[in-house]
């Protein structure tokens, strides 16, 4: 395994009795990565997270943390993990300090009151330290999650879902929580969500799977603007539209989608020609819409 | 890390109210018995002596807190298992229902280390409760009762222990009856694994107590053969120790029973939780 490469899934599978919720998942995290875990509801991300945390054993296929076997070193690597799987969930009838003490002391690492107040304060609950968790909000629980995440300084963290049930304030604490996580400390992060919009803004690295299967990986950059790209336009003219599509960009394809609407699939330095020889055509073009082909490639797969 | 994890289990065990809940059961039904007996205690004790007023004559403080003790143990060992099991049955259920397995699992312990906590931490509960089981019906009893020689109907008459030869049994009774309430502590524990939420495991363990006390009372041949290994039969082994002579070898049987109970529950558990996938 490369020194880079903190995580190495290859050919996962598991099975919860007949029915197979992870077929084939491979993919790799770099260090330093804000790495985007993409899939739609039920596509089994949730089970490859918790096949990489110990929660569930996997059928088949190998995962290496840190360079080495989860199943032959799985207390050395879970010492340098930090996690939240799907929401956190804490003893309602403890403090939030109590909470991260009993974390804490089986953290692998010895972490100080001291520490824990820090810790508290870097997620936003300072002065909360001796209330219940059973009085906090969602986005309040959520915090502390991440609080219980970093108290050990781990050097990976994984995210499953951290938004999910947040109002939109909590989605953007949440997410300026991840971005300083990745800027001032340097953590390499495993961000699962089902909203690309999401991943688009936190991650620079993503892989997308679907049906238990890794469908792409790599640069979210790179992913999302290809150079091919595709393009709806509303035009006054369909007819007229398609005759200058197929005459000046042959190698283009143009879908009609309805009476005014063609979508077409072209190069992305090629979208202001056609604008310029539709309307030199006569064509009147009421609306430019474009298109990413990762964006409707995955919602093709939410749809599906 | 197991000693810091059972740790952990001392507190949450003191935080949660169902911990008290046990104690604060037990203290009031032995106060309803202390008082019963405070106020009509010579009536029950001429209902029980009766049949012996014929041909013996009893002189002396009958009605001493020897005897309260024993009453007090007698009545109270049946349902001291629910007040065991309510907080032990949830130690694992509990976490599953709530929640926070999943964050323990993911922590750099082991899954072992894990379940063994919490059955140290129900073994401690469960002494704590025997002990004050102990402290209540011994050393209050004697305290509102005074002391005195302890007279105990059995099955082969009765039995009449002098004043100085008493408070050994009932130090070896409370060590047997602990040893038998740890069963119903390693029961329920053990039935917690497979449950996720804290009533099931609570139920079952007094279902199976009910069941294994039906077959051990029912006078049918075919049960006969696994009467003897129902750890239901070896629960009322602390009343041995009244006899005399002491049935050495009965005790010592029921004594292997009960252990080896413990163990084979320690065993189904942490075989079990190591193969469980956390899905909650």
């Amino acid at each position: 395994m490369n020194e880079t490469q903190i995580i190495k899934v290859q050919h996962l599978a598991k099975n919860f009795g007949s029915f197979q919720a992870v077929k084939d998942v491979s993919f790799t995290v770099n260090k330093g990565d804000v790495f985007g875990f993409l899939g739609p509801n039920g596509a089994g991300k949730s089970t490859t997270i918790r096949c990489m945390l110990s929660l569930i054993q996997a059928n088949h296929g190998n995962i290496e943390l840190f360079g080495k076997d989860l199943r032959k070193h799985r207390n050395e690597i879970l010492a340098r993990v930090g996690s939240i799987i799907e929401k956190p969930d804490f003893y309602r009838y403890l403090s939030a300090e109590k909470n991260l003490e009993i974390f804490a002391r089986i953290s692998g690492k010895d972490v100080s009151k001291k520490e824990i107040a820090g810790m508290l304060d870097f997620v936003g609950l300072n002065g909360r330290n001796k209330d219940k968790v059973s009085g906090f909000s969602h986005g309040m629980k959520q915090r502390l999650g991440i609080a219980q995440t970093l108290l050990h300084q781990p050097d990976l963290i994984v995210l499953d879902e951290p938004t999910t049930g947040l109002d939109p304030q909590g989605i953007v604490e949440i997410r300026n929580l991840i971005l300083r996580l990745k800027t001032e400390q340097n953590k390499t992060v495993i961000l699962s969500s089902h909203q690309l919009s999401e991943i688009e803004l936190i991650s620079n690295r993503m892989v997308i799977i679907n049906k238990g299967q890794s469908i792409i990986e790599g640069d979210v950059k790179e992913l999302l603007n290809a150079q091919e790209m595709v393009v709806q336009l509303e035009v006054s003219d369909l007819e007229q539209s398609m005759l200058v599509l197929t005459t000046s960009f042959p190698k283009a394809i143009g879908k009609k989608i309805n009476e005014r609407i063609l979508e077409v699939q072209l190069e992305k330095q090629q979208v202001p020609s056609l604008n310029r020889l539709l309307i030199e055509a006569g064509v009147d073009i009421h609306s430019m819409e474009p298109k990413r082909k990762l964006e409707d490639f995955f919602m093709k797969i939410i749809q599906s | 890390m197991l000693f810091k994890n059972t740790y952990n289990e001392f507190v949450k065990i003191l935080a949660k109210p169902r911990s008290y809940l046990g104690i604060g059961a037990l203290t009031l039904l032995i106060l309803v018995i202390l008082f019963a007996m405070k106020a009509d205690g010579k009536s029950f004790i001429s209902f029980v002596t009766a049949s012996f007023e014929q041909t013996l004559s009893f002189n002396g403080n009958i009605l001493n807190g020897n005897l309260i003790a024993f009453i007090i143990l007698q009545m109270l060992i049946v349902h001291i298992p629910l007040l065991v099991s309510l907080v032990t049955g949830d130690l694992i259920s509990g976490e599953a229902a709530m929640g926070t397995i999943r964050m323990l699992a993911t922590k750099p312990i082991s899954r072992s280390q894990i379940v063994l906590s919490k059955f140290i931490a129900g073994a401690v509960y469960t002494l704590i409760l025997t002990i004050w089981l102990g402290f209540l019906a011994l050393v209050v009893g004697k305290w509102l009762f005074g002391s005195g020689d302890l007279i105990v109907l059995n099955s082969d008459g009765l039995v009449i222990l002098k004043e100085q030869d008493i408070l050994w049994r009932y130090g070896c009774s409370f060590a047997v009856a602990y040893l038998a309430l740890l069963t119903i502590s390693t029961l329920s524990i053990c039935l917690s694994v497979f449950a996720e939420n804290s009533i099931g495991p609570i139920v079952t363990t007094m279902a199976i107590i009910i069941l294994f006390t039906i077959i051990g009372s029912l006078d049918v041949s075919v049960f006969d053969s696994i009467k003897p290994f129902l750890f239901t039969t070896h629960m009322a082994s602390w009343r041995s120790f009244f006899e005399d002579p002491v049935p050495w070898s009965t005790i010592r049987n029921s004594v292997v029973i009960l252990l080896a109970h413990n163990v084979l529950l320690v065993g189904i558990a942490l075989y079990k939780f190591n193969k469980k996938d956390i899905t909650s």
